[in-house]
């Protein structure tokens, strides 16, 4: 199945170092348009560091990153995400002392245009631009399910719905492919079932593709198509999850692990 | 469910909260008071009013004082946008409030430009030197922005103080005062008028800003400049806008400064006065438009206030500002509560 997708995201030969140690060793990896993929591997396999190579953060020394075919590399974070490539943090990284409708209106910012003059002269195309901000805003928030929280302080909110106002965030960008840094860290089985769920309605409501990072086997083999596996920098495998689960090598790297027998 | 660690990392989150500002109450009440949208316009009308009747009441003198603590406004909302939104640490406001005041005194004295033709110009000379600040320092951060700003604060002064065609140390004198319609902008009274004009327009420039995209763009990179950048925001565009439009605002403050005093030196222009504009901006509350334009008029009115104790009004003062960021260090206004 997968070799007839047309791939959205495309990795070859990726290679990051810092300070001689190798971080990515030539990886190459992919993400379909309008799947769910998994990105998974022991602690300090470097997932966190394709993010950020992907996102625009790192500057790989070699390899090729492309979107839709444009190529990614030596672009900076913001035109990677008006491009198309939005994400969450490992670490909740929301706007302090700011509303949560506040906070998921930056993801508007790229999509949208006014500047300082317009804004003191109050011209009618940035009152409309700002209605426009906000109405998509609330949608985004509609959309994970918290609306009703709109006006308060963001880093006051539950965690669990914290997490809920960074993913609202990135959808307000209107992104082809969503990156998500373990988004089930922290939260219980009932929010992590709501997140399953929200997962399938931003691909198959919205349309866009999610690739996440999760070290919750059970979560990720529920909610990928396909599943990456990384080690010690380099992609040990890649497949549909049943082949994840019986692959050696990929039991091989997580032996000594606790994932190890939540795989098997 | 194996362990991940995931109650230290739920308690990791929840510490990141900062704690909130002690309410007080008085004016916790008085901004709720005020958020509500018909009171707010309520008092901002009585507040112009009290402004428009001024003159009849007061004397000479505290027209005078007020048209300076008026000027203050225009200066301390401008550096607002740079320190309080931006978060740009900037030591030498004074700088931009120079090149406005220099620009359209060089203009009218030395090339007998109009001075209405020289405000144009000098709001460009402005934006062009927000822009000479703020693209090397887009980098750095917190105090080695400020050890930048400082010498770039100082650096206009002492040219100002060298050069030939700004008076060297004697600075421009003469300006002319400035005609509208057949009207002559001259006495006390006048200058009064114009600076309210002036801070009105720089209280409503300041409200739209803070309520619009870019107004937001500032906070959002002020808050956390790499989440910024991963929502598609231009960390260097906003910085640099933030360093243009304060620029602006000290240059419409420097404009009319120099044709109401008809004289400009460099010591008008020091390191003084930038770090008094910046005092009010953090006595008031960085970021918080009525707090800092009651700092500034605090910072101005303070000490004519204190006039009778003589030489130790300054001290008085001077521990007064002490006491109140002892109590308030985050400022006077109040932060945003729920």
């Amino acid at each position: 199945m997968s070799g007839a997708q047309k791939m959205l995201l495309n990795l070859s030969d990726v290679r990051l170092s810092f300070a001689g140690n190798t971080v990515l060793d030539h990886v190459s990896f992919g993400v379909a348009g309008g799947s769910i993929a998994s990105l998974i591997g022991p602690n300090g396999a470097g997932k966190t560091s394709l993010f950020n190579c992907i996102t625009g953060f790192y500057r790989p020394q070699s390899g090729s990153i492309t979107l839709g075919g444009e190529e990614l590399l030596r672009r900076k974070p913001h035109r990677v995400t008006q491009m198309g490539i939005a994400r969450t943090f490992q670490n909740l990284r929301l706007f302090r002392e700011m509303s949560v409708l506040e906070n998921v209106m930056a993801g508007q910012h790229c999509r949208t245009r006014a500047g300082a003059i317009s804004a003191v002269l109050r011209l009618p195309s940035q009152q409309r631009e700002e209605r426009e901000i906000r109405k998509a805003s609330e949608e985004c928030l509609d959309f994970v399910g918290i609306l009703d929280e709109a006006d308060r302080i963001a880093t006051t909110l539950a965690y669990g719905h914290q997490r809920r106002v960074e993913i609202a965030r990135a959808l307000a960008t209107q992104p082809k492919l969503l990156l998500l840094d373990e988004p089930a860290a922290g939260l219980n089985a009932g929010e992590k079932a709501t997140l399953i769920d929200l997962i399938r309605r931003i691909r198959d409501e919205r349309g866009v593709a999610v690739l996440l990072i999760e070290h919750d086997m059970g979560l990720v083999m529920k909610v990928s198509e396909r599943i990456s596996v990384l080690d010690h920098g380099a992609m040990i495998s890649e497949g549909r999850p049943d082949e994840i689960r019986a692959d050696p090598k990929v039991i091989e790297a997580y032996l000594g692990q606790d994932e190890a027998e939540e795989l098997l | 469910m194996l362990p991940f660690k995931t109650a230290a990392r739920r308690a990791e989150a929840q510490d990141n909260d900062p704690a909130p500002a002690r309410p007080l109450a008085g004016i916790t009440q008085l901004q709720q008071w005020f958020g509500r949208p018909a009171t707010f316009r309520g008092a901002m009308a009585g507040i112009v009013l009290l402004l428009i009747l001024g003159p009849f009441v007061f004397s000479q003198y505290i027209t005078v004082i007020m048209t300076n603590a008026l000027l203050y406004v225009v200066l301390c909302l401008g550096l607002n946008v740079v320190v309080g939104k931006a978060g740009l640490l900037d030591l030498g406001y004074a700088a931009f409030f120079a090149v406005g005041a220099y620009t359209t005194g060089i203009l009218t004295l030395q090339f007998g430009w109009n001075f209405w033709a020289s405000i144009p110009v000098a709001l460009v000379a402005a934006a062009i030197s927000g822009v000479i600040i703020g693209g090397p320092t887009l980098r750095l951060r917190s105090d080695y922005l400020a050890i930048v700003t400082l010498g770039f604060g100082e650096i206009v002064r002492f040219s100002a103080r060298n050069l030939e065609i700004t008076g060297a140390a004697s600075g421009l004198s003469g300006i002319q005062q400035p005609r509208l319609f057949g009207w002559t902008i001259d006495s006390a009274v006048d200058f009064y008028y114009v600076f309210v004009v002036l801070a009105i327009g720089a209280v409503i420039a300041s409200i739209r800003l803070s309520d619009s995209r870019i107004g937001r763009a500032w906070l959002y990179v002020r808050h956390d400049e790499d989440a910024a950048e991963a929502m598609g925001i231009n960390r260097v565009a906003v910085k640099l806008a933030a360093y243009v439009t304060g620029a602006i605002y000290g240059a419409i403050g420097g404009i009319f400064f120099a044709v109401n005093l008809g004289a400009i030196s460099p010591e008008s222009f020091s390191f003084e006065q930038s770090v008094l504009i910046l005092m009010a901006v953090i006595l008031g509350g960085m970021g918080k438009i009525p707090g800092v334009i009651l700092g500034a008029f605090i910072i101005v009115l303070g000490p004519e206030l204190l006039r009778d104790l003589g030489e130790l009004r300054l001290l008085v003062f001077a521990i007064g500002l002490l006491l109140i960021m002892l109590f308030r260090p985050s400022g006077i206004w109040p932060g945003r509560t729920q």
